[in-house]
């Protein structure tokens, strides 16, 4: 059974995630929100990756090889003005988003695996990772006419 | 019972005499008069209708009027506001009109100091700058404007549209932004639209008042003489404060809460876990005219006492007798201000104060209210008219027939009114002009340079070479100084307009002097501004089609009819001669609304909402396809939040936590009370209280010089030991430059 290995993909997912939002929050500090609100998600993608760690394990002995080019590298460090902030909060949502499906993913094995706990997981995991989503999309409505029209 | 006739000095007896009086009773008269030294009432020549402007409580009164100026101030006792009674600000406060150093002449820029000039030149300065930047995509983009809570509404009506219809900037907010944008989103949050849900007149029938977060007895302090009445006459309401401070309400009420800062949602959590658990919610009404219950209930259930003791440093019995208060009340008064609003999770907090309300059906009725109060005067109506970003009448920007609306009403393009995104805020504003793409800052009637958070970068963003600064106020205020063109205003007793207060009562003011020099009304100077740009509509007719004030009243009425401020019954003659009348008035409702959501139906009808509601953690945007799936019909939301730490908490390097609040005796950043003799006297430096077991170990003794620092910035200021709980300092927000001598600030020398 391969569900460790999507688990695990879903966990570095969320860890990549939270270091993501570390260092959006710090480029962009000079915004009114950004910095902490981007330390306000990066803690919440700490929590889903720590809510995943003992499933990681718990399916980690029925798992055969880990196949190849499972993992794929979104984020490659933040620029810097209003454009900038507007790329960086795309990468974040890119990312928020392949979380997003895995927890679909994932919730529909747990499902097959009768597993009753991983699915509750998901299902709150779930409802943060839209906030994010939804969030990081309302930021970059607001900041997309300015930086794409006005400024510059 | 007759009159109480006052001539009061109200800096020793800020809150006057007692007139007590029992439940569902009339408030009693008192009139508090002031005049200019020797002057008797009976030499007055004139005495003109108004209301205050220097606090949201809207108390009316006349202006004294002796050979061509102010000479003082006296109650309107037929005002169904404040029967007579004034605050201390408003019985000195008028003096400031007549200060010396009044901006008489537009200023400009040359050479890098501010010259006096003409308006032709001043106003010619602005325009030609302004069509410079609106010519070109994105034109609208560069124009930011950052206005107050002290203008009148056809003001803000008509600087709404020239924002909106005429140049299509999203970029509009105000001071109000510090006190009354929680106010506004917890209101449309639980309700779906803004608008108080009470009445002054709630104060009369309860039978407990809550006040969280709201040191009444400074702020809006006729409001509190109301309540002390209720408090010294038969059957008194019970009183619940929470506030860090031991404030005059704090030492009056039952039960005082003085929790952690930053800690409110978990408080309230934790009073709503007892409320529920004890059963004293009205189950059968919840379940008719609420969505969210479940939701909330679980949620709450992590909050039980104990926790929420430690949590937010109370004593848990203290937490349980606020409950009881709460719970076995039967028409309970709420109201919520600034330590609940400029604090931890503040939306979410307030938002909780309306669910306490909702669960236990404290609405609609007499007694049972709830003021989601403003700080600034005419706050309100910067919400109603969209001066601070909102869309006007309460409309919703994500709703295109809304905006259809509007586009109809002005005879502009749909896609001329920035409706894309939420309106952008004030400090996104000040970022998108320290980044350079905002090149047109224009100030009105408030002071940012004093009253905004990170005061070393507003001043920078000011002083850019690249931002053109257009400030309009009576004095040169430290933000003045900033300024490329400084338009003289006119202002309250010199010009006509109308403005609303916290309790929804719409005031009319009438002009009673001249302004000094050549000093124009705000509304003309808008005009003026519109006209020169000539901003018209798609017929090429001109855009702004009124002249004066009551022309932008009349407009206003038109885009205010059919939504929840609706004052299409209100006309200038109506308001003048007797009281204030609350909105909505209409033809069916003449005499006004005295308390909304009578009915227990809300504004939440998907087609009627201001907005389609955000998450309260981020602010992420619901869609208009997520609110219809929750099919309110009519029902208020409950909504329910965990519980976060601030994102900055005392650490071993600064142990203490910083609030900031009111004083009873200053205004805003003091440009007016500051000039009123008896006010400066009352207050005439900042402090900071700081609890004596946190003086002790630092050595600090009442009195002292001390150095209040943060990862920010520093202030020295003497050190009032006492007041407040353990853990918090306390420093009062209206002094400008409080970090250099006293002879040099401003407006301290000869003026005051």
């Amino acid at each position: 059974m391969h569900l460790a290995h999507y688990v695990g993909l879903l966990h570095r997912a969320q860890v990549n995630l939270a270091d993501a939002f570390r260092q959006v929050g710090a480029a962009h500090g000079d915004e009114p929100d950004i910095r902490l609100l981007c330390a306000q998600q990066a803690e919440v993608s700490d929590s889903h990756a720590e809510r995943l760690r003992p499933f990681v394990e718990r399916y980690a002995a029925q798992a055969p090889d880990e196949p190849d080019r499972l993992h794929s590298e979104l984020f490659r460090g933040t620029r810097t003005g209003g454009i900038g902030l507007l790329r960086d909060l795309q990468d974040l949502y890119l990312m928020a988003a392949e979380c997003d499906v895995c927890w679909t993913v994932v919730g529909q094995a747990a499902q097959g695996a009768r597993d009753r706990e991983l699915l509750a997981a998901v299902q709150d995991c779930e409802r943060e990772t839209a906030t994010q989503l939804s969030w990081l999309r309302t930021r970059m409505r607001q900041a997309a006419p300015q930086a794409l029209v006005v400024a510059g | 019972m007759a009159d109480l006739r006052e001539t009061p000095d109200r800096v020793e007896e800020p809150w006057g005499q007692r007139t007590p009086y029992g439940p569902g009773e009339r408030w009693p008269v008192r009139v508090d008069v002031h005049l200019a030294d020797g002057l008797a009432e009976s030499d007055v020549d004139r005495w003109v209708q108004s209301a205050s402007i220097l606090h949201s409580n809207g108390d009316a009164m006349d202006i004294a009027v002796k050979d061509g100026r102010i000479a003082g101030v006296r109650g309107r006792a037929v005002d169904r506001v404040n029967r007579g009674r004034l605050d201390p600000k408003d019985l000195y406060g008028w003096q400031a009109n007549n200060s010396p150093d009044r901006l008489t002449r537009p200023l400009v820029r040359r050479g890098g100091r501010l010259v006096e000039t003409d308006w032709d030149t001043a106003m010619g300065a602005v325009v030609a700058r302004s069509r410079e930047l609106l010519d070109g995509p994105g034109g609208w983009g560069r124009f930011g404007f950052y206005t107050s809570g002290q203008l009148f509404l056809e003001e803000y009506y008509t600087l709404a549209v020239i924002g909106k219809a005429g140049l299509g900037t999203p970029h509009m907010d105000g001071n109000t932004r510090l006190c009354t944008a929680t106010s506004a989103a917890a209101l449309k949050a639980s309700f779906g639209t803004d608008g108080q849900p009470g009445s002054y007149t709630d104060v009369d029938h309860c039978d407990a008042v809550a006040l969280w977060g709201h040191n009444v007895a400074a702020t809006q302090s006729v409001l509190w003489t109301r309540m002390l009445d209720r408090r010294r006459g038969p059957n008194p309401p019970a009183m619940l404060a929470v506030d860090p401070r031991t404030t005059p309400v704090a030492r009056e009420a039952d039960v005082h809460l003085a929790p952690r800062g930053g800690t409110n949602l978990a408080l309230m959590n934790g009073l709503l876990h007892l409320i529920i658990h004890n059963g004293w919610y009205d189950e059968r009404w919840v379940a008719a005219h609420t969505v969210g219950f479940d939701e909330l209930a679980r949620v709450v259930d992590g909050y039980p006492p104990r926790r929420v003791a430690r949590i937010c440093d109370l004593e848990a019995a203290d937490l349980e007798r606020a409950a009881e208060l709460l719970g076995r009340s039967e028409r309970l008064l709420s109201t919520v201000l600034q330590g609940f609003y400029q604090s931890n999770q503040a939306t979410a907090a307030a938002c909780q104060v309306n669910n306490l309300h909702l669960l236990r059906r404290m609405l609609g009725r007499p007694g049972a209210g709830l003021y989601q109060m403003n700080g600034q005067p005419t706050a309100q109506n910067t919400r109603e008219t969209g001066a601070d970003g909102d869309l006007p009448g309460m409309r919703n920007w994500d709703n295109p027939a809304h905006v259809r609306e509007l586009a109809a009403l002005w005879n502009v393009d749909e896609m001329t009114i920035p409706h894309w995104s939420p309106p952008t805020h004030a400090m996104q504003i000040w970022r998108y002009a320290e980044q350079g793409s905002v090149k047109l800052l224009w100030v009105s009637a408030t002071n940012p340079a004093v009253s905004l958070p990170d005061l070393a970068r507003v001043r920078r963003i000011l002083a850019k070479d690249d931002l053109f600064v257009v400030v309009q106020d009576l004095f040169r205020t430290e933000t003045a100084e900033l300024a490329d063109v400084v338009l003289p205003a006119a202002t309250w007793g010199e010009k006509t307009g109308t403005f609303t207060n916290a309790d929804r009562t719409v005031h009319l003011s009438e002009k009673a002097v001249d302004p000094p020099g050549e000093a124009r009304a705000d509304l003309d100077i808008f005009l003026d501004y519109a006209r020169r740009m000539d901003l018209r509509d798609r017929d090429g007719r001109p855009l702004i089609r009124w002249r004066d004030a009551e022309g932008a009243f009349e407009a206003w009425k038109e885009c205010s009819a059919g939504r929840p401020c609706d004052y299409t019954g209100l006309t200038y003659d109506k308001l003048r001669g007797g009281s204030g009348v609350q909105w909505p008035c209409t033809p069916d409702a003449p005499e006004g609304t005295e308390r909304l959501y009578t009915d227990g139906v809300f504004h939440t009808d998907p087609d009627y909402c201001e907005t389609y509601g955000q998450d309260l953690a981020t602010g992420a945007e619901h869609t208009a396809e997520q609110y219809r799936a929750r099919q309110p019909a009519g029902r208020a939301f409950l909504h329910a939040a965990d519980y976060r730490p601030s994102p900055e908490v005392p650490d071993e390097e600064y142990p203490l936590l910083l609030t900031t609040g009111r004083s009873l005796y200053q205004f805003h950043t003091r440009t007016k009370t500051g000039r009123a003799p008896e006010l400066n006297a009352a207050a005439p430096e900042p402090w900071a209280e700081i609890h004596p077991e946190d003086a002790g170990p630092a050595g600090i003794a009442d009195g002292d010089l001390v150095e209040v620092a943060s990862r920010r910035g520093a202030v020295r200021v003497r050190a009032v030991v006492g007041g407040i709980r353990r853990g918090t300092v306390f420093i009062p927000f209206h002094y400008g430059y409080f970090d250099v001598d006293p002879a040099k600030r401003v407006p301290a020398g000869p003026t005051s």
